[in-house]
């Protein structure tokens, strides 16, 4: 028990490590990036205000980014601030960086949350479906769907069910998180929810076919394996296999899949998030990026990074704590 | 075709054809066993021996209805005097057929040997704590991943399957590869015990040595056929009580006889020879034997696939 831990704590030591300097290494390409760009984001941020600032205003930004030092002390400069927690301040929405992503992540995480699960149930009971009548009518049937689904654009798809959903049908709000008009206080869990239900569906959509081809490919793989024929050879029929041996050999690379999804859910919630103006993380590094705000966009662009890291390291550590082979290897 | 109504399991003219395709994307039909017959009753151990690729694994999964997909079989096989069909087949799958298999391969990676050799049942705890014993398996093999077995435990661990089954007939795939020497006896006495409370066994194996020792009959697998079915003693005879070449150089290839391997190599699926199967590589061919299959023949208590076998 106590060398579990310590494997554990070694092991979340390593990924840490690996983390950090992967962080490191994107917050220099960032940099680099943004000081090559012909944005100032001192000029940025005065513009942004629309009124004249005072002397001491444009000293303190100013001082924030660097102005007039060598480019490696203003990366330097820049690095310590964010290591103390100062984002600097958005010249888009003129608040703290740390406090806009705060907020807006609490809003992404639960779209990419529940998309994650809806594609994950869907995207297994699917591929298992498919697995057991593989290569009959309703496997090809499905495996077609799979292919269209995954080759279409998530905009395309998004803006597609909201036509029909929305426009149409009027069954769900055409965006945002929460009613326009009402308080954020007052937002009801009911009201957040109904408000999800749509942007976290067209996500789901574009990652489920992903994991149900993946589990279709390896129940198979499983299907025609010696300890399935063993396991008929002494009276199990179809129903025990798939709860028997199926689940138990397919269950945990498919978990696997679904972590490191993460990343590309984090991409396609960019794309949900601006269809449905949804206020996240997604809209609003469109919304840095097309003004310029730098402060913001280098903030989402760390945060971002690290999130699909501590999902990549959770889906190993995960994988190693489940499968007894993994788990001996690293005891 | 007659049946005797008292064996157990009996087949005649199986063949079996795997559905490929070429590199050109055409079907080609792959025939990797060719009129086979066998049978063995209640009470007998017959072993199958035959050098790796002859069939034998398959002819096990045809038996229980568990060939691939791109299979197809003709012949026949009968069970218990019935026509074997792929009802009959499911049904006794987990009943009446007990496969012992022939790696660890067949045990699922992700479960505990307990449940893969009966589970948590009372009855069966009991019954599986004294066959592990008689085996010489530790006491805690049961809540072992297979991964965690030695290979002569995973050997024993399958062949345990059997003993622990009810089945009126066994086939065991070469289950002694990998166990000691005492242990690979523990478990052909068990296999004999089992043959005398009345079931039958078929003893697959590549060591023609451990086939005439522990069986009762011979059946030598040659390219996907059976050449000779023979009495275990007429192999302990020699060369002049077997019936067939390929017997007769088997036995001569032993090394406690002259050692000399037999020339030339078994055929490929997909590449056989016309006629006698084993005639590429016989010294007593004739033109016929490449022209014409050579008919089964009964001859002294066993039977022969050769035109010249005495
Ligand atoms: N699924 C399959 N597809 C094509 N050929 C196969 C398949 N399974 C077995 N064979 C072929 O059938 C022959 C007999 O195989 P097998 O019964 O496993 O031999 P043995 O158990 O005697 O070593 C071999 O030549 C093998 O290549
Ligand atoms: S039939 Fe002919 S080739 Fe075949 S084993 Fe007999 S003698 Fe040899
Ligand atoms: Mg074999």
């Amino acid at each position: 028990m106590r060398g579990r831990f310590f494997n554990l704590c070694s092991a979340l030591i390593k990924n840490g490590m690996k983390i950090l300097s992967l962080l490191l290494a994107v917050s220099i390409i960032a940099f680099v990036l943004v000081t090559l760009s012909p944005i100032d984001p001192v000029q940025q941020y005065i513009l942004g205000l629309g009124t004249a600032i005072s002397q001491e205003q444009r000293e303190e930004i100013e001082e924030y980014w660097g102005v007039g030092e060598p480019p490696v002390e203003c990366y330097i400069n820049w690095l310590t601030n964010v290591l103390r927690g100062d984002l600097g301040v958005s010249s888009l929405y003129r608040r703290p960086v740390a406090d806009i992503i705060g907020e807006r992540f609490l809003s992404s995480l639960a779209l990419m949350v529940s998309s994650w699960l809806l594609s994950g149930i869907i995207g297994f009971s699917i591929g298992c479906l498919m697995g057991m009548r593989h290569g009959r009518f309703l496997d090809r049937f499905l495996k077609k769907v799979c292919y269209i689904l995954s080759s279409v654009p998530t905009f395309w798809l998004g803006l597609v069910l909201l036509l029909v959903f929305s426009v149409w049908l009027g069954w769900f709000p055409i965006g945002f998180s929460s009613p326009i008009g009402v308080l954020s206080g007052d937002v009801t869990f009911g009201q957040r929810l109904y408000h999800l239900v749509l942007p976290a569906f067209t996500l789901s959509l574009m990652s489920f076919p992903n994991i149900a081809l993946h589990t279709r490919q390896k129940l198979v793989e499983v299907l025609e394996s010696d300890y399935v024929l063993f396991a008929r050879a002494r009276g199990e029929g179809n129903w025990d296999i798939l709860r028997r041996h199926g689940i138990r050999n397919i269950l945990m690379p498919a978990v696997t899949l679904q972590f490191t999804s993460f990343a590309e859910l984090f991409g396609g919630s960019v794309m949900a998030e601006n269809v449905f103006s949804y206020p996240g993380l997604g809209s609003a590094v469109a919304a840095a990026g097309l003004n310029s705000d730098v402060p913001l966009l280098l903030g989402i662009t760390l945060f971002s990074t690290l999130f699909v890291c501590v999902g990549n390291m959770v889906a190993d550590l995960l994988y190693a704590a489940i499968d007894p082979r993994v788990r001996e290897a690293v005891e | 075709m007659e049946q005797n109504k008292n064996t157990i399991l009996e087949i005649h003219d199986l063949s079996i054809s795997f559905r490929m395709y070429d590199s050109r994307f055409e079907q080609t039909e792959l025939k990797v066993i060719s009129d086979l017959y066998l049978s063995v009753s209640p009470g007998e151990i017959v072993a199958v021996a035959g050098a790796s690729g002859s069939g034998k694994s398959l002819l096990a999964s045809a038996v229980l209805g568990l060939l691939p997909a791109n299979a197809s079989l003709s012949g026949h096989i009968h069970y218990k005097g019935q026509e074997l069909t792929p009802e009959l087949q499911k049904n006794l799958r987990g009943g009446g057929i007990a496969l012992v298999p022939q790696s660890v391969e067949f045990l699922d990676p992700l479960m505990k040997v307990r449940s893969q050799t009966g589970g948590r049942d009372k009855a069966k705890t009991a019954e599986r704590t004294r066959v592990f014993k008689r085996l010489g398996l530790p006491d805690d093999t049961e809540n072992l991943y297979p991964f965690e077995l030695s290979g002569g435990m995973a050997r024993r661990v399958l062949v345990s399957t059997a003993m622990l089954s009810s089945a009126e007939l066994i086939i065991a795939d070469e289950p002694t590869p990998g166990m000691s020497l005492e242990q690979s006896l523990q478990a052909l006495t068990m296999f004999r015990e089992l043959a005398r409370e009345g079931r039958a066994i078929i003893l697959i194996t590549h060591d023609i040595d451990l086939a005439f020792e522990f069986a009762d009959r011979v059946a030598v697998f040659y390219a996907g056929t059976t050449v000779e079915t023979a009495p275990a003693s007429d192999f302990k005879q020699g060369p002049r009580a077997l019936r067939h070449p390929y017997s007769k150089a088997l036995w001569e290839a032993l090394p406690q006889n002259s050692f000399r391997p037999i020339p030339g190599s078994q055929p490929y699926p997909g590449d056989l020879p016309k006629g006698c199967l084993f005639a590429p590589r016989c010294p007593m061919r004739t033109a016929e034997c490449m022209e014409h299959v050579p008919p089964v023949r009964q001859i002294r208590g066993g039977e022969v696939r050769c035109f010249y076998g005495s």
